[in-house]
């Protein structure tokens, strides 16, 4: 049986013992002082985690009593009078207000100069420049350094032609090379196999948007024609933005979802 | 007969330029023939007819008419109405006659002042019954009465403890009550700015709308009744100092109450119904369902006389409270004729309905047409028309009796908040939160005056009934006085 049972059989046999519950009662009296001795004398590491935990049990205690202290006076309603008055018919409705409105307008139009858009990925963890790249050794003695070769995923474009290998600096290997993506639309869930039509921006600086390099939360032109999507105008839409939210490198396809 | 003489002798005249003669039956509004049907020369206008409908009702002094023909007004000559619009002149041709206002209103034209003083925006206006008195009331929770001759501030009631949502003249002029957001309403003396007694408490949030019980029922005036934002409506008595009857039964909001002529009280609500309430006991009569969203507004087509009572545009004053209720009592009977009251009410869902409440609780007329929701609508002072105002910027105007839709006036920029006629029906005016202010003609059915100056939304107009002045008041907290 286990231990605490033992005491329990022991109870229900022969009851308590004659001064227990004085004993108890005594003994929770002294918790109090117990406690405010603990409170002054513990230091250290110690001290600070009991001074934590008692100050947010006080700041506890305290909102209870107020709440408490709160139903027992009756006070009377007193509404304050409110600025921009409304006549009866506009009361129960919510208009925005001018000002709001303008202030919405002049944001978006910001925000539509700066070319910030909303995305899905809105940060991504930075790819630092050893990650990225690797050094190649070239020469007859392997000692000059300046060649790189780029370890993540990249797009290139059906017109490309490698630079003269004597003059290249930066080597996108043909493994590493994508066309298609696999898009996937927010709002109807399905997901598309698409060509890429360019690298938009990626967010770990222009140089690496200029190289083609696709990491996670790169923004990419995909060719949308086999989705037949319309503008209002009623003309068809062949390119849209996607974003990427895997990393390719590791997983060997480019997942992204659409930028609608 | 000497008018088929005076006819004939027309017609003798014109024979000579080979004019046609048309068959034509003068009816009057309510379908009545006048007069056996008449050959008439194509070359009648409104002003021979006139003469002709004169003399066939006998009428002491000349009256103006109007005349329809399908519905259109006939402001040129017979003749060139019937081939512009192809009426063949084989069959008889029905002329509807309809008496129009003696007197003539000037349109407003110009700001004869503005008057600062509250310090909040101004929600609500009113002119009382004679048009001698103005009182507005604001945001900065006071009444203030304004004097029309000195266009300069006379009292200033201090009293609420909220915003002041909405004020009533009493229709024999004696009592003014405002109702507040804080759901309370107080009486005050017009002629020295002194409130006649206690708050009167009741309701338990905000006064939708008051108005009060007719001249021609009692006299003098002692019962109103207020609708609030908890849904019901109470009656109250001003000698008594007490609420007599509470209204309940709506299940939100109460948005307009009018009283009626017939001594029955229609509220409108948000819970999409209109009930009607009989004033001795409290009991609900009939409710007229049919709206699909909050009814806004509510108007009758005897609205007007009921507001004014015995006053009209002679400027009379009355001494005695029968006097003014006899009175009241004939021009009640005189505009509202041998037809029931009418009742119109504008709602959210973006259609009116026309409703005839004491036949039917079905609607006589479905008003579609308006493409938002409609704020305000009001029956013109003879009851031909209906004005609609709504936040789709347009001001429509429809037929009185059938609701047959007539013209939309578009001018405004921002939604219409109300709209106020003009004594003789024969102009418009609208408020709107693009703070100007339009003035409408019904016979061109196109702007007559555009009346900018506001710095902010207008919220309340109304135009007197004397026709002389207009009074406007909205969130730039300054009250506009305009003058023909």
């Amino acid at each position: 049986m286990p231990q605490g049972d033992y005491i329990e059989l022991h109870r229900k046999r022969h009851g308590y013992r004659h001064d227990h519950f004085e004993r108890k009662r005594k003994k929770e009296a002294r918790e109090v002082h117990k406690r405010s001795q603990i409170a002054q004398k513990a230091l250290g590491i110690k001290g600070k985690m009991f001074a934590k935990k008692r100050y947010a049990e006080k700041a506890l205690m305290k909102k209870t009593l107020a709440m408490h202290e709160e139903s027992s006076t009756r006070r009377k309603v007193d509404d304050d009078v409110h600025e921009g008055a409304l006549p009866a018919y506009l009361l129960d409705r919510d208009e925005t207000t001018r000002a709001k409105v303008l202030s919405n307008t002049i944001k978006q139009k910001r925000k539509e100069k700066a070319g910030k858009w909303e995305v899905p990925l809105p940060k991504v963890r930075p790819v630092a420049e050893d990650e990225m790249f690797r050094v190649l050794r070239s020469g007859k003695r392997k000692t000059k350094q300046w060649k790189r070769m780029i370890t993540k995923a990249t797009f290139v474009g059906p017109s490309f032609t490698r630079k003269p290998p004597k003059y290249e600096r930066f080597i996108r290997p043909s493994g590493l090379r994508f066309t298609k993506a696999h898009v996937t639309h927010p709002e109807l869930k399905c997901t598309f196999n698409l060509e890429i039509i360019g690298v938009k921006k990626n967010p770990n600086g222009p140089m690496y948007t200029s190289l083609g390099v696709i990491t996670k939360g790169t923004i990419i032109e995909v060719n949308v024609s086999e989705l037949g999507l319309v503008t209002p105008a009623g003309k068809v839409v062949w390119g849209k933005y996607a974003q990427v939210t895997n990393n390719p490198e590791n997983d060997g396809c480019i997942n992204a979802v659409l930028l609608v | 007969m000497e008018v088929e003489a005076a006819a004939a002798g027309v017609a003798m005249e014109e024979e000579r330029e080979l004019s046609n003669r048309v068959m034509c039956q003068l009816k009057d509004s309510e379908g009545t023939p006048l007069g056996a049907p008449i050959f008439l020369p194509e070359s009648a206008g409104p002003k021979e007819l006139q003469q002709l409908v004169n003399k066939l009702l006998n009428n002491e002094e000349k009256m103006p008419y109007a005349f329809y023909v399908s519905d259109h007004e006939l402001v040129v000559q017979l003749g060139s109405y019937l081939q512009k619009n192809k009426v063949s002149v084989e069959k008889v041709i029905t002329i509807v006659y309809q008496p129009q206002a003696v007197f003539r209103i000037r349109p407003v034209t110009r700001c004869s002042s503005t008057i600062a003083g509250h310090m909040e925006a101004v929600l609500s206006v009113a002119f009382s019954p004679d048009g001698r008195q103005l009182a507005s009331g604001s945001g900065d929770t006071t009444v203030r009465l304004w004097d029309l001759s000195t266009q300069t501030p006379l009292f200033t009631c201090k009293g609420h403890k909220n915003w002041v949502l909405s004020i009533a003249w009493s229709p024999d002029g004696k009592h003014l009550v405002s109702g507040s957001k804080a759901g309370e309403l107080i009486c005050w003396d017009p002629q020295t700015g002194k409130p006649s007694g206690n708050p009167l408490v009741g309701h338990k949030k905000w006064i939708t709308g008051i108005s009060w019980e007719p001249v021609h029922l009692s006299a003098p005036c002692r019962r109103f009744v207020s609708a609030s934002k908890d849904g019901d409506a109470r009656i109250w008595d001003v000698t008594l100092r007490k609420c007599v009857i509470c209204l309940t039964g709506h299940t939100l909001a109460i948005t307009c109450v009018k009283w009626g002529g017939d001594g029955i009280i229609y509220t409108g609500s948000q819970d999409c119904t209109i009930k009607m309430w009989e004033t001795s006991q409290g009991k609900l009569i009939r409710e007229l369902k049919g709206h699909g969203h909050w009814v806004n507004s509510l108007a009758l087509s005897t609205e007007y006389v009921l507001r004014t009572g015995a006053f009209d545009h002679t400027g009379k004053q009355y001494s005695s409270p029968e006097e003014m209720k006899k009175v009241a009592l004939e021009r009640y009977n005189k505009m509202k004729g041998s037809a029931p009251e009418r009742l119109v009410s504008g709602s959210d869902d973006f259609t009116m309905f026309l409703w005839e409440p004491a036949v039917s609780k079905h609607p006589k007329t479905r008003m579609t047409g308006h493409q938002q929701l409609v704020n305000h609508v009001y029956f013109s002072p003879d009851g031909l028309w209906i004005a609609s105002a709504s936040f789709d910027k347009s001001v429509k105007l429809w037929n009185g009796t059938t609701g047959n839709f007539v013209a939309a006036f578009r001018g405004h920029v921002g939604p219409v908040y109300q709209i106020s006629w003009s004594a003789d029906s024969r102009l418009l005016l609208s408020g709107s939160k693009d703070s100007t202010l339009k003035v409408w003609d019904i016979r061109t059915q196109k702007l007559k005056q555009d009346l900018p100056g506001h710095a902010d939304e207008v919220f309340a107009v109304d135009w007197s009934p004397d026709g002389e002045k207009v009074a406007s008041g909205g969130k730039d907290k300054v009250l506009k006085l305009w003058m023909g």
